[in-house]
């Protein structure tokens, strides 16, 4: 299946803006300015439908900033985008989620003083009981929520959080919480996941079972984006990886291109560094 | 001093009207704080406007008491979109203060000269319960046990509003224990999560500013019924501090916190009351450091002491969670 995925993007030449065969999600032009800074700047960007991009950078790139303006939680300068057709510029966050683009944040929110069971089922989509008046009629609703029960225990057991089903999510370490935060985010059955530093915080271990999560869902069909500071991880899992800085694309391309990239190196550790420094070093 | 008489008198302020009255703004006021997280400091104006509606269509229009409930009811609903529609999406510090605000304008709105012909100005409205007397069915005479009794009228009032209170907290229950009060709950937690999660935010927020005044608009009814008055200062910000006080003892965010609170706390201030008069009376309190004028104040101090002591050793009230609340410091 990786290969598969891997395949499609194979013919898809390695530069900023390059478009892909399946697009899911297209980027015009979409700028965000604090004051006179530019925090996002992105002439043209194309993410393939089911598979993994990474979204790298250095500190201050404007990856967390893209994400917001992507998923409606944050209002861009200037710019459009669409995703699976559907243009979502002006959109309310709230809607971009129900079309299917549901997104995780750097710092988790798990809903502390609600339980681990009760952060899943909130998730649940199209939910009868979770209108004013419909709730006060349990037989309108409870066939539904005894389904959806199900489907949170059997993510829970996937995800290997069953034990702490009735906990709440605020006594969750760093991350279970990473991991109970993806949880919910896949029991909205999202189209697409926008996942931001999944891996911040997490322990070795959690993070090889993240991993195989995040492909096992790609290879399900699911398209996931996710900014991450973590090169093991950008390497071993992604199909394609987006370099930012300075709010705008710098370089695309399979992940063992873009290692080698000179202008991914620059962004990095500056330019010049392989440079011979200065006259006065001895030679 | 006599204890027995002091406690009879705690207690019947446990049990009395102004205390279900106090129990039913609390539990609209739990729906907007405890249980959505916001921090309406303008519970009393709901009152305010629930009060004023039986009163303003009773006495100006003559129209039916029953009448004049809807109309209180109609009242709070559209004080509620006034007051969230703008406001809730603001941050929760800056809900504060646009509720305190709005709350003092609609008191001083009431009692102004302008609205005098309707709402009767700083003299405000009188003897318009007369239809709930009148289906009074107790039979004139005391009721109750020992030295703690009701007048038959106290009675049918308590009838009432403990009636609301329970009709209220089933209400309340029903609607937590649902998914849309999973929904108001996370929203208390971290709004953005329930956005990031497809939820609607400020619709969920502005239905529970609206349910909760609505029930807290219920609260200043029965107020005013009890009185047979409606005066615009008894509608005052230190009542949504009262109903702020009993809500917190009792436990916010939990079923049974308002009514707990409410008993509670009528009870506390009552028998400082009871116990200061008696003390100055019998000389054990000599007039020239607390006199019978100033006992009504002292036992607000002493009321806040015991709120003081509550707050260092018991944060989460009376029914609250200990292990909820260390969760809270986000």
């Amino acid at each position: 299946m990786v290969d598969e995925s891997t395949a499609t993007l194979s013919n898809v030449a390695a530069e900023p803006g390059a478009s892909k065969p399946d697009p899911i999600l297209a980027a015009d032009g979409v700028r965000r300015s604090f004051g006179g800074l530019n925090a996002v700047d992105v002439d043209h960007l194309e993410l393939q439908r089911g598979a993994i991009t990474a979204l790298i950078g250095p500190n201050g790139a404007g990856k967390t900033t893209l994400f917001n303006v992507l998923t409606g939680f944050d209002r861009p300068s200037a710019g459009n985008w669409s995703f699976a057709g559907t243009e979502l510029r002006g959109m309310a966050a709230h809607r971009v989620a129900r079309l299917g683009m549901v997104r995780t944040f750097q710092l988790t929110k798990a809903l502390a003083r609600l339980t681990v069971l009760e952060n899943l089922q909130l998730a649940a989509t199209n939910q009868r009981g979770e209108g004013m008046f419909a709730s006060l009629v349990r037989p309108l609703w409870r066939g539904q929520e005894n389904r959806y029960r199900e489907l949170a225990d059997e993510l829970l057991a996937r995800f290997r959080l069953d034990h702490l089903r009735e906990a709440h999510a605020g006594t969750l370490s760093g991350g279970q919480r990473k991991l109970l935060e993806l949880a919910r985010a896949l029991m909205t059955r999202p189209r697409m996941l926008m996942l931001d530093e999944p891996m911040a915080g997490v322990n070795p271990a959690l993070a090889q079972s993240l991993l195989e999560h995040i492909t096992s869902l790609r290879d399900e069909g699911m398209t996931v984006c996710f900014v991450e500071h973590d090169m093991d991880m950008v390497m071993t899992t992604s199909d394609w990886v987006v370099c930012l800085a300075e709010g705008s694309v710098i370089a695309e391309g399979p992940p063992r291109a873009i290692g080698a990239n000179p202008a991914v190196i620059d962004a990095y550790l500056g330019k010049h560094h392989d440079e011979p420094s200065s006259p006065e070093q001895p030679s | 001093m006599d204890f027995a008489a002091i406690l009879s008198a705690a207690v019947t302020g446990a049990i009395g009207p102004v205390a279900a009255a106090y129990a039913l703004a609390a539990i609209g006021l739990n729906i907007h704080f405890g249980y959505t997280g916001l921090l309406n400091f303008g519970q009393v104006a709901f009152m305010l406007v629930g009060a004023y509606g039986v009163a303003i269509s009773v006495s100006v229009f003559g129209l039916s008491l029953w009448l004049g409930v809807l109309v209180g009811v109609l009242c709070a609903i559209v004080l509620a979109l006034l007051l969230g529609a703008p406001t809730l999406r603001l941050r929760s510090d800056y809900l504060a203060i646009a509720t305190i605000a709005a709350g003092e304008i609609l008191r001083l709105f009431y009692r102004s000269s302008y609205a005098e012909p309707l709402t009767g100005g700083v003299f405000g409205l009188q003897r318009f319960a007369n239809e709930f007397y009148e289906l009074n069915p107790f039979p004139a005479g005391e009721y109750g046990i020992g030295s703690i009794t009701f007048s038959n009228r106290d009675l049918w009032v308590m009838v009432l509003g403990w009636g609301l209170v329970a009709l209220a907290t089933v209400f309340v229950y029903l609607l937590i224990h649902s998914p849309w009060g999973r929904v108001i709950r996370s929203i208390r937690e971290d709004e953005n999560a329930a956005r990031s999660l497809g939820k609607n935010v400020y619709v969920y927020k502005l239905q529970s500013l609206i349910l909760g005044g609505v029930i807290g608009s219920f609260g200043g009814m029965v107020m005013v019924i009890n009185t047979q008055s409606a005066n615009p200062d008894s509608f005052d910000p230190v009542v949504t501090f009262f109903v702020y006080t009993l809500l917190v003892l009792g436990g916010a965010g939990r079923i049974a916190g308002p009514l707990l609170g409410a008993v509670v706390f009528w009870f506390v201030v009552v028998f400082f009351d009871a116990l200061l008069r008696q003390a100055i009376a019998a000389g054990y309190i000599s007039s020239d450091i607390i006199g019978a004028p100033q006992a009504g104040a002292v036992r607000f101090a002493l009321v806040g002491l015991g709120l003081l002591l509550l707050m260092v050793f018991r944060p989460q009230g009376i029914l609250g969670r200990k292990e909820e609340m260390v969760l809270n410091g986000r």
